[in-house]
């Protein structure tokens, strides 16, 4: 039997009272997710289940119980406060998928300041913007990504403390950097966390738009109750389990889902801290007995590339669920899946702002493959008229997607920039900035963005962003930047560019710009392909027609083109 | 060959290792070892493309033919011929 149970059901008789009092929460209490996840599930009676199986690179393994996890985020929330860290600060988490990052995550949260999870693979440039919003005061970070902090110093002199934990001694320490060894410490068994409050500020997570800088997208600690009861009903998280979230905590779904929700069910979970390869994959599953498998429709396809044949060699026969997110599942991956595992994936759309699911499919419930599901109960959703923002009554009439604020993980600002918080409502209702259709059955049909931004791998880019990164390349005079369908990635970055007198166009400069930007940025936002010309086209305001560059690389009809300046 | 190794081993270290201190060899772990990533395994096949003047497939290019620079040298190897 499933935890949702009947959908329907639910639907009909939905309150969030049921995960407050599932997590014995009461309004007007301390709710702190560092507590609930680690201290709570200890007080009831799992402190020595196994909380975090880990693996690196290599095959090296590290296990962790309940009340392993317990001391080590107090070790790290009582080593914070000892370096002058208070409640609100923001500390970032600049790391692989080292268990340093999942507890160093609930030990900043513990003290009731705010976590900063930013990807690992970011350049220096992209760590900078962020860190500037946020005025980061401390970053958690590891030796092999301290020389991208090293860069910033100059300009981030708000960053007081850089913490690397895993200080080998043999080169002395820089200027603000401080060595932390959570193997080395001595570990704190009493430890009073932050008497935070459901409105208390506990995650920042960045996210890129059409234009601007990154926004931080504020989230509270009240919105455990919808990560806990989204990951007990969809993930549908049972105490035997075995759960793998593949995301990375660099962005929500590895918070949200690869912390929060796993270990707020005291469920036990485990992550693969290493490079994709199907092979990897399927042994980390078989090894590990994995039974529930939350994972990107990128790592899907990736997988399906690498054949039938391959699975069969391995026993993946513990498989009891699997869900994914990121960007719509097609619908042969999921016919692929049922397949091969036996069972299909079951597609959920939700987004950094939101902090938990949204819309999604059900255990129990029928999957029609392509789908992105049902709204989850409890949550308002509709699909909303873009001209006149009222909710569209007929099935299968193309809108933008609509929730009515309310469900507890919603943001609660983008940090620094509530006039652009502002502009995500209209009439009432949320918009995430995506279109879809509902059928008559309530099933939501995922469309497209209604904006420029390029969703590669699941993870958003500003083509503003690498625009103006390209801009910094000394052979760039002008860039566009879209997005080029793929057949894995679904959407990759492509950049078009105009040369400055005195360089020439050539395979070695394409490449060149590539490495630019992938360092600048991020291999995300690094264009997989580059197309000289010789001028952008531009409205007769001198506005780059974006919409014309990003229809033909999909195929489109370019529509108008009465502005654009031919000259 | 081994001059091949030598550059593209200096290739690597020079354009994706971020941890001065780490040692690379021919044999070390690129993709799975989380030195190179499945975004940037892109501008290394343009690389070995510009470079060796070949055209890799893109079902040729996986994450496992990458996977060390013994194994990229192989790759590029069986394009040169």
């Amino acid at each position: 039997m499933s935890n949702i149970g009947s959908y329907e059901e639910r639907l009909n008789n939905f309150s969030w009272k049921t995960a407050e009092e599932e997590l014995g929460y009461k309004e007007g209490e301390v709710i702190n997710i560092g507590w609930h996840c680690t201290d709570r599930i200890c007080k009831m009676g799992k402190a020595q289940k196994t909380a975090l199986i880990w693996e690196g690179h290599g095959g090296e393994e590290k296990r962790y119980t309940f009340d392993d996890i317990r001391k080590a985020t107090n070790t790290i929330g009582h080593y914070l406060r000892s370096i002058g860290i208070k409640n609100e600060d923001r500390v970032c988490l600049f790391m692989d998928k080292v268990p340093e990052l999942y507890l160093g995550f609930l030990g900043v949260l513990k003290i009731g300041a705010i976590a900063q999870p930013l990807f690992s693979a970011f350049g220096d440039e992209s760590l900078f913007v962020r860190l500037e919003n946020a005025q980061t005061k401390a970053i958690i970070t590891q030796r092999k990504h301290v020389g991208k902090v090293r860069k910033l110093l100059e300009r981030t002199p708000f960053l007081e403390h850089i913490i690397i934990i895993d200080h080998d001694g043999l080169k002395p320490l820089k200027d603000r950097e401080k060595a932390f060894d959570l193997e080395k410490a001595e570990w704190i068994d009493e430890f009073e966390i932050f008497p935070t409050k459901a409105e208390s500020p506990s995650v920042l997570h960045y996210t890129s738009g059409t234009t601007g800088l990154p926004k931080g997208v504020k989230h509270v600690h009240y919105s455990m109750i919808s990560q806990y009861l989204t990951a007990k009903w969809v993930l549908d998280l049972q105490d035997s389990d075995i759960y793998w979230c593949t995301a990375d905590p660099g962005w929500v779904t590895g918070t949200s889902y690869g912390i929060i929700g796993a270990w707020s069910n005291g469920v036990t979970q485990c992550v693969l801290d290493a490079g994709f390869s199907a092979e990897n994959w399927y042994k980390f599953i078989q090894k590990n007995k994995v039974t529930m498998w939350y994972s990107a429709p990128t790592a899907i396809r990736s997988l399906m590339k690498a054949g039938e044949e391959l699975v069969k060699q391995y026993d993946l026969s513990s498989l009891r669920h699997l869900a994914s997110v990121g960007e719509p599942l097609n619908a042969e991956a999921v016919i692929w899946s049922q397949r091969v595992f036996g069972k299909p994936f079951y597609d959920t759309y939700w987004q950094t702002e939101t902090g938990s699911m949204m819309i999604c499919n059900y255990p129990g419930m029928k999957v029609k493959p392509g789908s992105m599901g049902k709204v989850f109960p409890g949550v308002t959703g509709a699909v909303i008229d873009e001209k006149t923002f009222e909710p569209i009554n007929e099935p299968n009439k193309p809108g933008l997607i609509g929730f009515k604020p309310g469900w507890p993980a919603m943001m609660r600002t983008y940090w620094n920039n509530e006039e652009t918080y502002k502009k995500k409502f209209a009439n009432g209702w949320y918009l995430p900035g995506d279109k879809s259709t509902v059928d008559a059955d309530g099933y939501y049909w995922f469309v497209g963005r209604d904006d420029d931004v390029i969703n590669t791998a699941g993870h958003l880019v500003s083509p503003f962003e690498v625009e103006s990164a390209l801009l910094e390349h000394p052979a760039v005079a002008e860039s566009a930047v879209v997005s080029k369908p793929d057949e894995v990635n679904m959407e990759v970055v492509k950049a078009f560019v105009t040369l400055k007198p005195g360089f020439e166009p050539g395979e070695d400069l394409e490449l060149e710009i590539m490495n630019f930007i992938r360092k600048k940025l991020s291999p995300l936002a690094m264009p997989q392909e580059i197309e000289y010309l010789e001028k952008l086209p531009k409205t007769r305001s001198g506005k780059i027609m974006r919409r014309m560059l990003r229809a033909q690389e999909w195929g489109q009809d370019i529509g108008d083109t009465s502005t654009l300046d031919d000259e | 060959m081994d001059e091949m190794k030598d550059v593209v081993l200096k290739y690597v270290i020079n354009e994706y290792l971020e941890d001065e201190d780490e040692v690379l060899t021919y044999d070390t772990p690129l993709i799975s070892g989380g030195i190179v990533d499945s975004f940037s395994m892109v501008s290394l096949k343009r690389f070995l493309e510009n470079k060796y003047k070949i055209s890799i497939p893109d079902d040729k290019a996986t994450p496992e033919a990458f996977d060390s620079v013994t194994k990229i040298v192989k790759l590029v190897n069986e394009f040169l011929k």
